[in-house]
């Protein structure tokens, strides 16, 4: 019985130790993330046109492979040391707590992060302009001051902006921290509402009703995957509702500036390149987004008691009808 | 998967595998089905994170993580005995509030420890690579804590304690504090599982609220599997089952990782490691029959 099982273990673990060697390409990019999410996904895509567009193909001569967390910070830190085993070119961790983990398990495989708020904070960089050593990446910080001026712009009545975020998680922390130092140079006041899981995002939402003239939906991943239950409560209260992403926007949002999480993935494709094509990327500055885009919805806008000015409607890159 | 890749596995598994023992203890010893671990274990990592980023001594960091978790442990065992609240909500109630302690803690929901000193940094003077001194680190203290776990369950005390799991109305009656032993119980169980995540956060360079996620499900996992493949003879065998199932579970997750035939991807890796597990916990089973028949055959 007993070597019957150990014999059983030897082969899984003999199974396991050889597994299957990659095909030889030119170039070899790693990408993980903690969890799959449309934005996270966009951003992965994105990564992986830009690097098409600059002559590394996927089956033809760079080997692109993907691996996702699930969610489970263990299971993240073990795709970590599967990736620096592998010994791919660059390894691409998308948001904090993947990049943290790469980051703090390797120091001469070169790290491009991304989606990552504040890389700062997360020790992953000392000097964002000089980071040395073998990480660089780029922020996906919120344009929040844009953001607030387009509320004004659209809604000049709402002066109480409502924001629902899950205070456990970072980037969602720091984006309450820059509306509250930016809102009162615009003349609003900010209210949170605290949503720990998807779950609760409806109490959330619902507990700004009455107190707030508006909603603004942070970039937070706990409140966007279920923003559909904010936007419930926009439509039944008249409260409009905003976004700091434009792939919120057809879900039903009256307008974003912008980015979305597929140009940032374009850029961070960019760095990507120059690092393929030998920069260090300690001499690579970390990178804020560069395109910034207006989305609106008129449709949305008038379930909420809104109409957008003709204005903001003629620049906005992308109408949702 | 490659020797990295396994190593980091052999790394994770043993760190969870005090996440096993602290299961083990609640959950099998104790018969106290206890939730409290998913709270426990961010608790260790955040106390021992925010006290190094304060230039603490990691060893002292980690051992107040330690404490950190004896009370949590405690606060359940608390609510269950003074309050008679059902020990699953009892510990539940302690998790959730742990998650905004943890944030108290920490004072945002992230700590990042990548560049400071932790409890390896004076292991490094050893000579021997990153790649084997974390595994070879962490078996160190997994083998420590296991061994100290089965010699206080064989001592008077540790039998009075299993007494009270199994039969606590046969305990009290044969003199046991089945309270008291129940309070040291979780106390060290929840110790070990803060103790966990201090070693987690300190391996990998950060704390996050979001690192207890599914912790109690690994730590089943572990405390079963070990117990499926090795079997519940005595009681050091029974623990260090838990211990090697909490490194089996993390070499499925690897072999998961690896996985890219039959059309499997990324988004399957769940999917993928809990067929890995129940195929290994179904294995040992489906022999039975095999070994009934065989023996039915001796005796004829």
């Amino acid at each position: 019985m007993k070597f019957l099982r150990l014999g059983l273990l030897a082969c899984a673990a003999a199974l396991a130790l050889a597994g299957g060697p990659a095909a030889a390409a030119d170039a070899f990019v790693a990408v993980t993330a903690i969890v799959e999410h449309p934005a996270l996904d966009a951003a992965r895509d994105g990564i992986r046109d830009e690097l098409a567009a600059g002559g590394y193909e996927v089956g033809k001569n760079l080997r692109f492979d993907y691996e996702s967390a699930q969610g489970n910070p263990g299971t993240a830190a073990q795709i970590a040391r599967k990736f620096i085993g592998e010994k791919p070119d660059v390894i691409v961790p998308i948001s904090t707590p993947s990049a943290q983990a790469v980051v703090a398990a390797t120091s001469d495989i070169a790290v491009v992060f991304t989606a990552v708020t504040d890389p700062v904070g997360a020790k992953l960089v000392g000097d964002p302009m000089k980071p040395g050593g073998n990480v660089t990446g780029m922020s996906d910080l919120s344009p929040i001051a844009k953001h607030l001026a387009l509320i004004r712009e659209i809604t000049p009545d709402a002066k109480r902006i409502g924001v629902p975020y899950n205070p456990g998680e970072a980037n969602a922390v720091t984006l309450v921290g820059i509306l509250k130092a930016e809102a009162p140079a615009q003349g609003l006041t900010i209210v949170e509402a605290a949503a720990t899981k998807s779950a609760d995002v409806l109490a959330a939402a619902q507990s700004l009703v009455g107190k707030v003239d508006a909603i603004y939906v942070p970039t937070d991943n706990t409140i966007v995957s279920a923003l559909e239950a904010v936007i419930k409560v926009g439509i039944d209260n008249r409260l409009p509702v905003y976004a700091g992403d434009t792939d919120s926007v057809p879900r039903g949002v009256i307008a974003a500036i912008g980015f979305n999480y597929y140009d940032v993935g374009r850029q961070t494709g960019k760095i990507v390149l120059r690092v393929l094509k030998g920069e260090k990327p300690g001499d690579i500055p970390v990178e804020g987004v560069e395109i910034t885009e207006l989305h609106v919805n008129p449709g949305a806008a008038a379930k909420m008691g809104v109409t957008i000015p003709a204005a903001v409607i003629a620049r906005a890159k992308t109408v949702v009808q | 998967m490659n020797i990295v890749a396994f190593l980091g596995a052999i790394e994770i598994g043993l760190v969870f595998g005090l996440v096993g023992l602290g299961v083990f203890l609640s959950f099998r010893v104790l018969n106290f089905p206890d939730l409290t671990v998913d709270g426990s274990f961010p608790l260790g990592a955040a106390v021992a994170a925010t006290l190094i980023v304060q230039d603490v001594d990691p060893f002292l960091a980690s051992a107040v993580a330690v404490v950190a978790g004896t009370a949590a442990g405690l606060v359940t065992a608390f609510l269950n005995l003074r309050f008679k609240i059902l020990h699953l909500l009892a510990s539940i109630l302690t998790m959730i509030a742990l998650y905004s302690i943890n944030l108290r803690v920490m004072g945002r929901p992230n700590v990042a420890i990548i560049n400071e000193p932790t409890v390896l940094t004076p292991l490094a003077g050893l000579g021997l690579a990153d790649l084997y001194l974390r595994p070879a680190a962490a078996a160190v203290v997994a083998a420590v804590a296991l061994l100290l776990l089965a010699r206080f369950l064989a001592s008077d005390y540790g039998l009075a304690m299993r007494a009270t799991g199994a039969n606590p109305r046969m305990a009290r009656a044969q003199g046991v504090f089945t309270g008291q032993a129940t309070y040291v119980g979780m106390a060290i169980s929840n110790g070990l599982v803060a103790l966990a995540g201090a070693l987690f956060a300190q391996m990998n360079g950060f704390a996050d609220v979001t690192i207890g996620t599914g912790t109690i499900v690994v730590g089943l996992a572990a405390v079963i599997v070990g117990e499926a493949i090795f079997g519940t003879r005595t009681v050091l065998g029974h623990a260090a089952a838990c211990v090697v199932g909490s490194v089996l579970y993390r070499l499925a997750v690897a072999f998961a990782l690896g996985v890219d035939f039959l059309g499997l991807t990324a988004s399957d890796l769940n999917l993928v490691t809990a067929v890995l597990v129940a195929v290994a916990l179904i294995l040992p089973g489906a022999r039975n029959p095999l070994r009934a028949l065989l023996s039915g055959l001796a005796k004829r």
